[in-house]
């Protein structure tokens, strides 16, 4: 266990420390939620109504942005190989980093998102529901992320064939994310059912992705 | 006592063969170097066996030690990158290696550092410093992992002489102690009286003493 929290504890450090990781995803957030109200016009209404999924969609986009954190410095400078030859199956490795990227880069996004609903006219007492999805949602992106980055460690500019195999496995996300805040918001079908689906989404990712992010890291170092 | 086995290891990369075939056995305390030109195969061979590459046939494993652990549990490798954390301080990226391979104190980390000459250093963020001090920073983690086979891919180089001399010195403990290495080097590297295997020109396993 002591391995696997210092794996956690090291990325994390190392995502705060160098700022681009942070930084940028929640810059980016801010940012496209800030100047969508500005194209859309000042109709309250469509703001709120479209609310949840700008929310969730630029939440997907700006984690996009630092997934290839997750593998890449660590394949370029070496330090892979000395975790491949650690006490840790490279599963686990996987899985401590997948969680990793979550602490530093979702936590903080799920807790500027009330914030960035104020700004869409989002209902407050959607906060609780919007936050507990995205809590739940986002796990799934960190380890669908993971098998991302570490399919394209070694390809120099991966960034954008990342976000083309990621973005299509990332739509049952969205879709049950925004359906559970809809749902809170009384705009039709219950909370529970697609929330619940959520869970079994995410839970299903921390199984299969350190599994397949293992195996292409594996490819990647032979 | 351990011994490291190595069995009709074949290796190719890109569909090129660069081991036909390969076996050797080392023995507790005994010391390989790996020469041969540039291509020949001598970071396959030791990524090989520290289970970082897939040979195409035959196994290499540690007779005498703890079953549970795999050979690439007993191997501490350095290759041509040093696995050094920029963001991190020389101190910070050892203390990581000390709780990931539950291994060590800090005075040990301490003490590598000093082995090394880096304890001026030690605060310093890792990208400040020089090709050679990181250098010398990727190599604390052989004293501090405390494994029996340590598997050195062109060690020396950037580094200066003196520090040559100390990771010679080093090598040479660590044999004493009954451990092994397999360095592969173009330097002439003094590590004592040690086995060569040649990878140049195919010729397979060619052994003599390296004086």
């Amino acid at each position: 266990m002591k391995p696997f929290l210092a794996l956690i504890a090291r990325d994390v450090r190392l995502g705060l420390r160098d700022g681009g990781a942070i930084g940028a995803a929640l810059g980016f957030y801010v940012v496209v939620v800030a100047i969508l109200p500005l194209g859309l016009g000042p109709d309250l209404n469509l703001l709120s109504r479209i609310a949840p999924g700008v929310l969730w969609v630029a939440l997907l986009l700006s984690a996009l942005l630092s997934l290839e954190r997750i593998f890449h410095a660590d394949y370029d400078d070496g330090a892979l190989e000395l975790l491949a030859t650690g006490p840790l199956p490279l599963e686990m490795a996987a899985l401590a980093k997948s969680i990793a990227h979550w602490l530093y880069t979702a936590v903080p996004l799920i807790v500027i998102s009330p914030v960035l609903g104020l700004l869409l006219n989002l209902d407050p007492n959607a906060f609780g529901p919007l936050m507990l999805s995205m809590a739940v949602g986002t796990p799934a992106v960190s380890f669908l992320g993971a098998v991302g980055a570490a399919l394209t460690c070694g390809l120099r500019r991966g960034g954008l064939l990342l976000a083309l195999l990621l973005l299509p496995l990332y739509v049952p996300v969205l879709i049950f994310g925004v359906a559970s805040v809809n749902a809170a918001l009384g705009l039709g079908g219950s909370f529970t059912a697609p929330f619940s689906i959520l869970c079994a989404f995410t839970l299903a990712t921390a199984v299969i992705g350190p599994l397949a992010s293992a195996a292409a890291i594996r490819g990647a170092l032979n | 006592m351990f011994k490291l086995v190595v069995k009709s290891l074949r290796c190719a990369r890109g569909g090129r063969v660069l081991i036909p075939e390969l076996s050797f056995t080392l023995g507790a305390g005994e010391g390989l170097l790996v020469q041969g030109p540039n291509g020949a195969g001598k970071t396959t061979l030791l990524r090989a066996i520290a289970g970082l590459f897939r040979p195409d046939e035959g196994t290499a494993w540690l007779e005498g030690a703890d079953e549970e652990k795999t050979l690439a549990e007993q191997c501490c490798f350095v290759g041509h990158l040093n696995g050094v954390k920029p963001t991190f301080t020389a101190l910070e990226n050892l203390r990581f290696i000390t709780s990931y391979f539950e291994v060590a104190d800090d005075a040990a980390i301490d003490r590598a550092l000093e082995s090394f000459g880096l304890e001026a250093v030690a605060h310093i963020p890792a990208a400040y410093l020089s090709a050679g001090q990181k250098r010398r920073l990727g190599l604390c983690r052989l004293l501090l992992m405390q494994r029996p086979v340590w598997l050195l891919d062109e060690p020396s180089v950037s580094l200066d002489m003196a520090s040559q001399t100390i990771l010679a010195t080093f090598i040479r403990r660590h044999l004493a102690g009954g451990g092994m290495a397999i360095v592969s080097t173009h330097m002439p590297i003094d590590i004592g009286s040690s086995r060569v295997i040649d990878l140049g020109g195919h010729s397979g396993a060619a052994e003599g003493v390296w004086q």
